[in-house]
């Protein structure tokens, strides 16, 4: 098409279309194997959210199976399984959340109170290591050291006339897997920290060393308050996602051991098993729904009080 | 003799005193810590050289019981262990090349601010972060409608585009000068040109960690071959500890194929599995200290939001 309408001064959005196209056709084309991918592998599952509202039968497939209005999302709510997956789901991530971050702030701080660059480099190494061992293989390590029989820290406790067994006691494991998401992410996760703090204009400490600040005094009233943004809008990446469980972490190490489900079963171990093992489509559907315009809804009213509060901090 | 003005307004000795403990807190500390994140890989190197029988006896200890490498030499005369190695290898590599790949090209674009609808297609990208079908819908989507039920695509091509990646890649490409695209636009290169001449040598600490990140991420994954895979041949190595940790059966079999007439009471069922541990995250172990640099580098990065 010959371009004769560019002295129009307003091009109808077509044209405008059309005109980007010719000028920029090249980066549109680039951007279209990435644009089938999310279009393949994200919005046409969302469609397939209609199995929650059917009886769904493998047999028949999305178009055959029969709709069922809303019974699944009914039956969902009267047993009562959702609200303790639920709870578990956000009990485990503010666990998580809290203490990771305290504890990552808290390693930042020290790595910047290390002068010796040698040490700092080849401890902070050793301290982000274990996040890029999977959870399986994680799991694997903890039986050496929770096994009733061989395992280090259950034969330490029995010796210390506390005796656990781990494997059945399912009120031990909030505290087990916060210490397991510590050793795993509190190293990488002070990554960031410690990036904020090398950030901070040595001419703030300077001033505070005329003032005659201790370096305790330093950390507590510079460094923690400068770093105050960074860990809220970290805090917000994790609350954000608050619905989500971790099924990584808790299904390699937690599998389908049903004594620790009580407190370690979280929506998306429960969504899985309801596929799996029951093969209620329908129902794990409903359950992966309800979680995600759950989640959905969550991360824009975070998102909406963080632009009120701390605009610096909003996540978009 | 010149103090510096700081030393001056306080009694130096106490000062000097109170840094001293400081320092011996933060240095211990940090060792302590270090400590705790070895010690599990210790105790597991450790049980994959010991005797099963003594393990079983004695339980786990910091350093090998009755040293041995039988869970070694059993893991390695089995197929499993070379098959899953081979998978994993493969979609590790064939993954990370291909995602890299799409999500550069993919980045690029949105980086570029002429570019009027990329706005759009960001909040496309984007909104799939916020918003999931979830597990049910993506299971029947990948194992009916795309039949890629027990092939190795399976393991691929659904994580294809990491969202978190591509909006990294994209604030490394906004984060190069315009000036660059400027003088080479006014030198007569086109898109094209810019991209692979400018753009993309310039880019190559970004691409790198874009590219660990893919590549750590396809090596321990499993949760796709647990849902799509059921061929043992087609197991990834992190999925074959999966299978370890939940079923014995699984180390019975392979031991058949070892080709041992196995007493099952001796079978080398702990250190075993701790000697496959080993295998898989040994590469990640080797490779760790030329690659550490590009995770830290990385994470900052993908720390300023965009």
């Amino acid at each position: 098409m010959p371009q004769s309408n560019t002295a129009v001064p307003k091009p109808i959005p077509k044209q405008r279309f059309l005109r980007e196209m010719k000028q920029n056709g090249f980066l549109y084309l680039l951007t279209l194997p990435g644009i089938l991918f999310f279009f393949v592998f994200s919005y046409v599952p969302m469609g397939g959210l209609v199995i929650a509202f059917q009886d769904y039968s493998m047999r028949y497939g999305i178009f055959g199976s029969r709709f069922n209005g809303v019974d699944n999302f009914k039956f969902l709510f009267q047993t009562g399984d959702i609200w303790r997956v639920t709870g578990n789901t956000l009990f485990l991530n503010i666990l998580f959340i809290l203490f990771t971050t305290l504890m990552s702030v808290f390693l930042a701080v020290l790595f910047s109170e290390v002068r010796s660059r040698g040490f700092k480099r080849i401890t902070q190494s050793i301290s982000i290591l274990p996040n890029f061992v999977s959870w399986t293989v994680i799991a694997l390590f903890l039986d050496a050291f929770i096994d009733p029989t061989t395992g280090m820290l259950a034969k330490w406790l029995a010796r210390m006339g506390y005796p656990v067994d781990f494997y059945a006691n399912a009120a031990v494991w909030p505290t087990l897997l916060v210490f397991l998401r510590i050793w795993q992410g509190a190293g990488y996760g002070a990554i960031v920290y410690i990036a904020t703090i090398v950030g901070i204009d040595p001419q703030i400490y300077e001033a505070a060393d005329i003032d005659g600040a201790t370096r305790l005094q330093k950390i507590f009233r510079i460094t923690i308050p400068i770093l105050k943004p960074t860990i809220i809008l970290m805090t917000l990446f994790g609350v954000g996602r608050i619905f989500y469980g971790d099924f990584g972490m808790i299904y390699a190490l937690v599998g389908d051991n049903s004594l620790l489900f009580k407190t370690t079963d979280v929506i998306d171990t429960y969504v899985y098993r309801m596929m799996r093992m029951l093969r209620n489509y329908g129902m794990s559907a409903a359950t992966g729904m309800f979680q995600s315009v759950l989640g959905f809804l969550f991360i824009m009213v975070v998102n909406w009080l963080a632009r009120k509060l701390e605009p610096d901090s909003a996540l978009f | 003799m010149v103090y510096p003005l700081s030393e001056l307004t306080q009694n130096p000795q106490r000062r000097r005193r109170g840094d001293a403990v400081l320092d011996t807190a933060v240095h211990t500390l940090i060792l302590v810590f270090c400590v705790l994140c070895l010690i599990p890989f210790i105790v597991a190197v450790s049980a994959s050289f010991s005797s099963e029988r003594t393990l079983l006896r004695e339980g786990y200890s910091l350093l090998p019981v009755a040293f041995t490498t039988a869970a070694y030499d059993m893991l390695f005369s089995t197929r499993q262990i070379v098959d899953s190695y081979k998978v994993s290898l493969f979609v590790t590599v064939f993954g990370t090349v291909l995602s890299m790949v799409v999500t550069a090209m993919m980045a690029y674009p949105l980086s570029v601010k002429k570019l009027r609808y990329r706005g759009a297609i960001s909040f496309f990208a984007y909104f799939t972060m916020l918003f999931n079908g979830g597990l049910v819908p993506t299971y029947m989507l990948i194992s009916k409608y795309l039949g890629m039920r027990d092939t190795l695509w399976c393991m691929i091509i659904p994580v294809l585009v990491n969202p978190w990646n591509l909006f990294l890649l994209r604030n490394f490409f906004s984060a190069i000068p315009g000036e660059l695209h400027e003088s080479a636009r006014i030198d007569g290169a086109n898109d094209v040109r810019i991209l692979w001449q400018i753009i993309l040598p310039v880019s190559l600490p970004a691409l790198a960690t874009v590219s660990l990140f893919y590549a750590v991420a396809y090596w321990n994954q499993w949760f796709n071959a647990m849902l799509y895979i059921e061929d043992a041949s087609k197991f990834p190595l992190q999925y074959l500890i999966m299978k370890m940790l939940r079923n014995i059966e699984l180390l019975k079999q392979m031991s058949s194929q070892a080709g041992f007439a196995v007493d099952m009471s001796a079978l080398p069922t702990t250190t075993t599995k701790m000697a496959t541990a080993m295998v898989t995250i040994g590469p990640i172990i080797i490779a760790y200290p030329f690659a550490q640099k590009y995770f830290t580098s990385g994470l900052i990065v993908g720390s300023v939001k965009g």
